[in-house]
């Protein structure tokens, strides 16, 4: 099978979100707050899934750029979850070989004064596997 | 009441002031927080995969040590409430993973859910209740406008946190009416900070940040108060606006309570 | 000897496709007492009918067996059929080998083995069958209209221009339902009261018709032809034969600041008040909660000024009781509430409205007088946006799952009449799909977008702001566009889905009426008997049954009143012959039928009964009313020493078909 469609039902069954579900509503990118920065959208995303661009997702920089503040899974009228769905094309792509998004030695130069713990934790638990 | 108290990574560094006053609080008010030992990091962010099991080791260890000495788990951060409260979730309606996480872990007896996850903002709601919070009170916030901030992490998913109404929200307005203050109700309070995106792109929290903040600042709020280190830091260093200070729930608690001497307050 | 004729169906291919008919009817052939099987393309046909008819006489059948479809849909026509052929109608049973068979199985040759079993069990119970003749009960001639709305008064005016009485029984001061609170209509676009004053005189001034408003019905007993119905009238505190709505009372009271429910609360009114001008009735009613004089003792002025000595604060609620042949349940629906969807700043703005709040804000009658005025500071809107679908089509758990139908057409009339009036102000519409299916409405909506220049944008609202000014930043997203929106507006107005009533579920319960999961009345077939409801001699008309607009709603309250007028027209009612009966010998007078009996049909007797040494002995023993059975058989089930029975499904016919399935 096509390499894109397998990965297509990999992550729909990792996130457990049905792409068929979404009516096409917009509500999902009309809430989310990052919209201006990321390259797709969320109800892109969950098209594209549905249609098996999955290539093209794997390399978008909107994978780090989804803030995961779930207001796109918290107003959708269908529970589709389209930010579960970013989460785990995410997690597909950074756990390629060599492809964590941020090391370790990167880190002291994004250091600032009284930045909290949280947000390294956070940011390598999202960025790397 | 004894609860066990689950601190995180960041109220035993940058946030000392989140853990502390908190603590104090507690005691003023008739409970304790007897941290866990030997606690580990929750990892700040809940990994929603289906096949994400190490992420939620350090979260089932500390709830199975909360199970054995029999007391519920409470957290003051958003960020440790929120993964933990979302991992006993998925302990309980994901079979799969309950196995495969009790195959790593081998624990005397296996990990099924059942510690309860507070955060102390609900105990103050629903254990101490906010009427008994407000007899106590001695130094109350007479005229003070203040703003909750609730971020996401607190709220959402709603369905599993069951925190409150995740679109309009009034445990923090409760509280700080405890305090004899007047909670200011802004929409932009259960939007995201920007979180940690920060070490990606630094213009994403701002932009985000300046809009709560404007929003708070038009409503007429004279500060904010949060629950989440990294809320906080984000609307103090990021934001195109400086007027409107941000401080911890527990802060302003501690020195409604009497505790602690802050000029800010008063 | 029985001599069992048995008709195997094809339906078409719905049965035959996956049923192997001719096989069903040859092995039926071969079953003891069979002496005729046939398959034919369509058993209920007028040709296949007169097969039916034609065998019986020819062949002399005792008994005859159908296998096609479900009882429910064909069972009234082979009956009657038989009854034709001079056969009692009660020998005459189907197996259904559609339904439960054709269409659930793939199979064929299981799905044979399946028919063949079902007839057989058929067959066994026919051999059983008794003939049975129905009883008769007699007709009341009254009907009860239950909600007054424009589909309860469609309905009681066409029962009562047929001659018979109408009564209709509304909850609120006045009938018209939501239709009062609507400003113009679509897809015409004339004003609502124009076209709904007029027929609430026609009901009020029409000599079979009485209105008993304030008034709910309590409980409801009996059967189709004689319900036995208790109404409880709420105390109005101003007597309705007395007060001629002058209005002098409303002029006086002090209490002002009453929460109105007729503008939705978006204005005050007294405590003392006529819900509108056009009020049918035109009669005051004091609102209990604020009269300063019923609270709190101090004040009488109504009373005072009244000329026409109408006030009565000593007013008590009270309850009637009536007799009906028909009920016709028209209580329509509300919007649901909006609480839960507080990204739209619902709860924390007054600038964000429902849609049937924004036409409260249109209507004459309405807070601004007819001028669109923003609630926060009576500011004149410059910015309008309306969001589509909130809360219908949700599957999430916030809102309902289905389409509310009518919201489309409403804002696009909103966004119409906005430009119309107001051409210096920027409407906005977000929609998920525009669905206009009516006669001339999607001419209708297009012209919105045509002529009016109306943003219509595929797209929605994902988070709400207010200010501190009492703007609302929207924000929201156009996805033909692929951009995210940020607009700045005056008033956003929310199409919020529709919901039953709240009281059409205790009513379902008391008229023991079925509903669907949402709680919307349902019909008795969704396509062949649309306006009836499952329970004999209740109907359904308009909302109540699901989301409609004016034109659906009137249409079905006419075909409800049509459905009511045929039964009150009858001067006896056949009965159900299936009835439960006691064997008084064999009963023990345990009252356990009598507890579990839904319709209360059965009472207990004290009777004699002769010894064998002749001493006489008394006995108390269940006996069940025939006109009240309804033949649901869960006496028959509890009777622990077997002595209940129903006719038709007696212990023995039902063992038997267990026995011809199973052995
Ligand atoms: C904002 C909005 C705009 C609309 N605009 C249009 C339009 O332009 N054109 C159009 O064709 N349609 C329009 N409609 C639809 C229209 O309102 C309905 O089709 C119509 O009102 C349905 O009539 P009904 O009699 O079935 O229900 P309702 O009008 O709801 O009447 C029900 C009546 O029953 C009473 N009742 C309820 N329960 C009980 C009880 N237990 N006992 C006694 N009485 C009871 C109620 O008080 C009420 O009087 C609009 C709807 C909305 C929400
Ligand atoms: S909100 Fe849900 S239904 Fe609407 S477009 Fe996004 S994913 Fe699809
Ligand atoms: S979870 Fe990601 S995609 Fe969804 S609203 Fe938040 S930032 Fe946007």
């Amino acid at each position: 099978m096509d390499k894109n469609k397998l990965l297509s039902e990999q992550v729909q069954r990792n996130s457990g979100v049905d792409v068929s579900k979404c009516m096409r509503c917009g509500k999902c990118t009309a809430t989310c707050p990052n919209y201006d920065l990321m390259e797709y959208h969320p109800h892109q995303f969950v098209n594209m899934v549905e249609n098996d661009k999955l290539d093209v997702l794997m390399k978008s920089s909107s994978l780090y750029l989804c803030l995961n503040c779930f207001a796109c899974v918290e107003r959708c009228p269908r529970g589709v979850e389209p930010g579960k769905l970013v989460e785990a094309i995410r997690l597909e792509a950074v756990r390629q070989k060599e492809n964590n998004h941020l090391k370790p030695d990167q880190i002291v130069e994004k250091l600032t004064e009284g930045m909290p713990q949280q947000a390294i934790t956070t940011a390598f638990r999202k960025y790397t596997k | 009441m004894v609860y066990s108290y689950y601190p995180g990574c960041t109220l035993k560094n940058t946030a000392k002031e989140l853990d502390e006053c908190g603590r104090i609080s507690a005691e003023a008010l008739g409970f304790t927080l007897e941290e866990i030992t030997d606690w580990q990091c929750c990892g700040g962010q809940y990994t929603s995969g289906k096949d994400e099991i190490v992420t939620k080791l350090s979260s089932v260890r500390a709830l199975d040590d909360a199970k054995k000495s029999e007391q519920d788990l409470v957290t003051l951060c958003s960020a440790c409430y929120n993964v933990i409260k979302q991992t006993n979730n998925a302990m309980i309606e994901d079979s799969d993973m309950q196995m495969k996480v009790n195959n790593y872990l081998k624990l005397d007896e296996p990990y099924k859910g059942e510690t309860s996850v507070y955060h102390f903002l609900e105990v103050l709601r629903d254990k101490v209740g906010f009427d008994k919070v407000k007899e106590a009170v001695k130094a109350p916030l007479k005229g003070k406008k203040v703003g909750a901030y609730y971020g996401c992490l607190l709220l959402r998913p709603g369905k599993v946190l069951q925190f409150d109404d995740p679109e309009n929200p009034k445990i923090m307005e409760d509280f700080i009416k405890a305090l004899g203050g007047t909670p200011v109700i802004y929409n932009m309070r259960n939007e995201c900070c920007g979180g940690y995106t920060i070490l990606e792109d630094t213009d994403a929290a701002g932009r985000n940040t300046s809009k709560i903040l404007l929003n708070a600042e038009d409503m007429g709020a004279d500060f904010l108060i949060t629950a989440c280190p990294l809320c906080q830091y984000n609307l103090m260093q990021n934001s195109l606006s400086e007027k409107t200070p941000i401080y911890y729930f527990t802060e302003l608690l501690a020195h409604a309570l009497g505790l602690r001497e802050k000029e800010c307050f008063k | 000897m029985q001599k069992i004729g048995v008709f195997v169906c094809h339906c078409g291919t719905n049965i035959s496709a996956t049923v192997d008919v001719k096989k069903v009817a040859e092995t039926l052939g071969k079953e003891p007492g069979v002496v005729y099987s046939t398959d034919y393309q369509f058993m209920c046909s007028s040709s296949g009918q007169n097969l039916v008819i034609d065998k019986i006489k020819e062949l002399g059948l005792t008994g005859v067996v159908i296998c096609s479809c479900s009882p429910r849909m064909h069972e009234k026509t082979f009956r009657k059929a038989a009854d034709k052929a001079g056969l009692n109608s009660f020998l005459l049973e189907m197996a259904n080998i559609r339904e439960q068979d054709a269409w659930v199985h793939k199979n064929r040759e299981e799905a044979t083995l399946k028919a063949v079993a079902l007839a057989r069990a058929a067959v066994a119970k026919v051999h059983l069958n008794t003939p049975l003749t129905p009883g008769s009960s007699d007709v009341n001639k009254r009907a009860l209209v239950i909600g007054g709305g424009i589909a309860g008064m469609q309905a009681a005016l066409d029962i009562a221009d047929a001659g018979f009485k109408v009564d209709i029984v509304e909850r609120e001061a006045t009938i018209g339902g939501t239709m009062t609170q609507i400003d113009k209509t679509f897809p015409t676009l004339d004003c609502a009261s124009c076209i709904l004053t007029p027929k609430m005189v026609d009901c009020e001034q029409h000599e079979n018709i009485s209105l008993v408003t304030k008034s709910e019905v309590d409980t409801i007993e009996g059967y189709v032809g004689n319900f036995t119905v208790k109404i409880k009238h709420k105390a109005k505190y101003v007597d309705p034969d007395k007060c001629t709505g002058c209005g002098l009372c409303i002029q006086k009271c002090p209490s002002k600041k009453v929460p109105d429910p007729f503008n939705l609360n978006l204005a005050p009114h007294t405590a003392i008040n006529i819900t509108f001008p056009q009020a049918v009735p035109l009669v005051a009613t004091i609102d209990a909660d604020n009269c300063l004089m019923i609270q709190k003792g101090k004040c009488g002025l109504c009373a005072t000024v009244c000329p026409a000595d109408a006030i009565n604060y000593e007013d008590k609620d009270s309850i009637e009781e009536k007799k009906y042949g028909a009920i016709i349940v028209s209580t329509g629906f509300k919007p649901i509430s909006l609480h839960n969807f507080d990204e739209y700043a619902y709860d924390n703005s007054p600038n964000v409205v429902t849609s049937l709040e924004y036409e409260r804000l249109m209507s004459a009658t309405g807070p601004g007088k007819g001028t669109v005025l923003r609630p926060s500071d009576g500011k004149h809107p410059k910015t309008i946006v309306f969001q589509q679908c909130v809360g219908s089509r949700d599957t999430s758990g916030r809102g309902k799952t289905y389409c509310s139908g009518i919201c489309c057409m409403y804002t696009a009339k909103h966004a119409m009449l906005t430009r119309e009036k107001y051409p210096d102000t920027d409407v906005y519409v977000f929609y998920t799909d525009v669905r206009s299916p009516g006669k001339g409405f999607d001419e209708f909506y297009r012209r919105a977008v045509e002529k009016y220049h109306v943003h219509y944008i595929k797209g929605a609202i994902g988070k709400v702001v207010p200010m501190s000014n009492g703007n609302l930043q929207i924000q929201a997203s156009d996805l033909l566009m692929n951009e995210q929106l940020h607009i700045e507006a005056d008033l956003l107005v929310l199409a919020a889905a529709m919901e039953p009533d709240k009281s059409a579920k205790p009513l379902a319960q008391k008229l023991t009426a079925s509903m669907d999961n949402d709680d919307w009345f349902t019909e008795s077939h969704p396509k062949l008997r649309p306006v009836e409801s499952p329970t004999a001699g209740v109907f359904l008309a308009g909302a109540c049954q699901g989301p409609k607009d004016i034109p659906q709603t009137v249409a079905q309250a006419g075909a409800a009143a049509s459905k009511a007028i045929g039964l009150l027209i009858k001067d006896k009612l056949q009965g159900n012959p299936c009835v439960a009966h006691s064997d008084e010998n064999m009963c023990n007078g345990c009252s356990q039928c009598a507890n579990v009996c839904p319709y209360g049909a059965i009472t207990y007797e004290e009777k004699d009964f002769r010894m064998p040494d002749r001493t006489t002995l008394v006995r108390r023993v269940a006996s069940v009313n025939p006109a009240v059975c309804q033949g649901c058989g869960a006496c028959t089930v509890v009777c622990p020493s077997g002595a209940m029975d129903l006719f038709g499904f007696s212990n023995k016919q039902i063992l038997a078909e267990v026995d011809a399935l199973c052995l």
